[in-house]
């Protein structure tokens, strides 16, 4: 949905127009309930998760659930989870792979969408025709995985990443900006004897920062919330990365496996330490989040509008 | 979604801003000596694409075959023709996958789909541009949350342990766990579906709203025309190009319907009202161990999604839209 457009034009301005007729009371009343209540349906569950983490099992045990109404805070979930190996190494496994996975997405294609953006080179439609087809028509689960085990990847990192390290969307609004960049740039460049690798890295990239950015979060989000990957390709529970925690623990309260002491006993999972979980999987899109939202702002991201 | 952006048109012969000589009239083989960097460049992508998607997609055969991996694998294995399709069309379990689907995918038309038009429609009336930055950001987020992590808020909040549930339970009246209930299933993933699309769904039509003439709406209220008159012959008509082309890319999508939402929530609903094309490729194929049986099952559902979309791309060019791709 990202396409680099410039600042959007706004609608509305900034305050009503003259002509623009005053809503009664009644119209602001209900336009500021709905509002309301919208922010409250996405922030009021963050809220009491967030709450809950940070609650001790007293608390919570004396509420019955999740907590709406503070009563002391305390870390205790938190250092229980990361005294265990089980969850810290999950996150270490997720981080790995999400930056190692972003690293090698947005190089590939960044690469890949510089050497399309050149109709009529060498190849140029076989090679774009390969890409694009990925948009229309999706291999099927049961074939990639028979490539995935017939590589040798089951049970390592890399299936994880080489499998989703390209996408057709991201390569295609990567190519379509760098295809709007002057041609007389890259050709003035071409003429001082700068080599194609020698103008991607100086020229193109540096006038290309925010939709790479904003590229390499996509990425970075999508590998921080695989899922189906992970569960598909990784059997072996000490290489588990946190979405798998997250639904073997968190959604199906089963006890954690290859369990030592603390949170994996064999006692259920108390809820402060459920939501600390929670917490601790949201926090990176939580991190990243805004660092996107500039560019939302700016305009950068506009979706398939096109022209 | 994601199939909706469309390449830039390329066509032939057109010089694109800049880039070197016009093509077509050099030999291949001087091009190929002018541009083997580009070549080099391609090469990660081409590998991946290669591994990941061409040798996979031909990997279908086995599909036609009584495949059994232990045994020579597609060259050791029988080729039955067309056997394990007509075998999928007798599973009831496949028919009840198709049924939902399509059932899934028409009720989120109803449900889901003017969902972001009215949220766009709502954050473009706020006048404070503070605020209407803070709503935005707020309701972008959930976009950026894993389905798991949806899955687990969701059932905090609706579930049988869930805040519902014990304010319901606090109050003396009884609870109702929503997330094993498979008769309100497609209720409970609809909402979960508004709940983490719906705002980042609605940037696309704020971005239309934007484009939308801000004289045309003066014009009108110094004709007389009052607010919701200008939304119906103002707002309404300048979206309504969107609209279409969401719409068709929507139906040509038609048997997508999220997938980790559902291998995620079948076991809690049972396989009778969750099932759906994804979870019957998943369970048939790799969790009986019936490779050739499920890939058939894929297969099939590739191939109809092709066809879907490529007669959606073409109602889209006869509507006068651009569609997923122009011819290039």
């Amino acid at each position: 949905m990202t396409v680099l457009t410039s600042r959007r034009r706004r609608s509305t301005p900034a305050r009503l127009a003259p002509w623009e007729e005053r809503p009664s009371p009644v119209a602001r009343l209900g336009k500021g309930t709905l509002v309301t209540l919208i922010v409250l349906a996405v922030l009021g569950p963050l809220y009491t998760i967030v709450l809950t983490s940070l609650s001790s099992s007293a608390t919570v045990n004396r509420v019955g659930g999740l907590v709406l109404v503070p009563d002391g805070i305390t870390f205790e979930a938190y250092r229980q989870i990361f005294s265990d190996t089980v969850v810290s190494k999950a996150v270490l496994v997720s981080t790995g792979v999400t930056v190692v996975g972003t690293l090698i997405s947005t190089g590939v294609s960044v690469l890949g969408a510089y050497s399309l953006s050149r109709p009529g080179s060498f190849l140029h439609r076989p090679l774009l025709f390969s890409v694009l087809l990925m948009f229309v028509f999706f291999p099927g689960i049961i074939p990639v995985y028979l490539m995935v085990s017939g590589l040798g990847l089951k049970d390592s990192y890399w299936s994880l990443i080489l499998p989703t390290a390209v996408s057709a969307f991201n390569v295609v609004v990567l190519r379509s900006f760098f295809m709007n960049i002057p041609g007389e740039i890259l050709d003035s460049a071409r003429i001082d004897g700068a080599g194609e690798f020698r103008i991607l890295w100086r020229i193109v990239l540096p006038m290309s920062k925010a939709v790479t950015a904003v590229i390499a979060m996509f990425y970075a989000v999508g590998y921080w919330n695989a899922w189906f990957n992970a569960m598909l390709y990784i059997d072996d529970t000490r290489k588990w990365p946190l979405a798998l925690i997250l639904r073997q623990y968190v959604v199906d309260s089963n006890p954690l496996p290859s369990a030592t002491a603390g949170v994996t006993g064999d006692a259920p999972p108390t809820l402060a330490i459920k939501m600390a979980i929670v917490v601790i999987a949201v926090v990176p899109a939580l991190i990243i989040y805004p660092l996107v939202q500039r560019h939302f702002t700016k305009g950068v991201i506009v979706g398939a509008i096109k022209g | 979604m994601g199939a909706m952006t469309a390449k830039r048109p390329v066509r032939r012969g057109t010089r694109t801003p800049g880039h070197a000589a016009p093509p077509n009239r050099l030999s291949w083989r001087a091009k190929a000596r002018r541009d083997w960097p580009l070549l080099v460049m391609n090469l990660p992508m081409l590998l991946v694409v290669l591994a990941f998607w061409w040798i996979p997609a031909l990997g279908n055969v086995i599909a036609f075959q009584d495949y059994n991996p232990y045994t020579g694998g597609i060259a050791g294995s029988p080729v039955i023709g067309f056997t394990n399709f007509a075998l999928l069309f007798q599973d009831p379990q496949f028919l009840r996958a198709m049924l939902n689907t399509l059932s899934i995918t028409a009720f989120q038309l109803v449900f889901y789909f003017p969902v972001p038009i009215m949220l766009a429609l709502l954050l473009n009336s706020i006048v404070s541009v503070r605020l209407r930055a803070f709503v935005q950001g707020v309701v972008y987020m959930p976009y950026f949350f894993s389905w798991v992590l949806v899955v687990a808020i969701f059932q905090q909040m609706f579930g049988g342990a869930g805040l519902l549930a014990q304010i319901l339970r606090d109050n003396g009246r009884e609870a109702v766990d929503w997330m094993t209930n498979s008769d309100t299933f497609i209720l409970l993933i609809t909402s979960q579906t508004i709940w983490k699309d719906a705002g980042w769904g609605a940037i696309i039509f704020l971005a239309a709203l934007s484009t939308i003439d801000p004289n045309l709406y003066e014009a009108a209220a110094v004709d007389g025309a009052r607010r919701w008159r200008r939304m119906w012959h103002i707002t309404l008509p300048g979206l309504r190009p969107v609209i279409v082309l969401l719409l068709i890319l929507r139906l040509g999508d038609a048997l997508n319907v999220g997938f980790e939402q559902f291998m995620l929530q079948r076991s809690a609903v049972g396989s009778e009202a969750s099932e759906v094309f994804d979870t019957f490729v998943y369970w048939s194929g790799l969790r009986t161990g019936d490779l050739g049986y499920g890939a058939a099952a894929g297969l099939f559902k590739g191939l109809v999604g092709l066809l879907l979309i490529l007669a959606a791309n073409r109602v889209a060019h006869a509507l006068g839209e651009r569609g997923v791709y122009s011819r290039s």
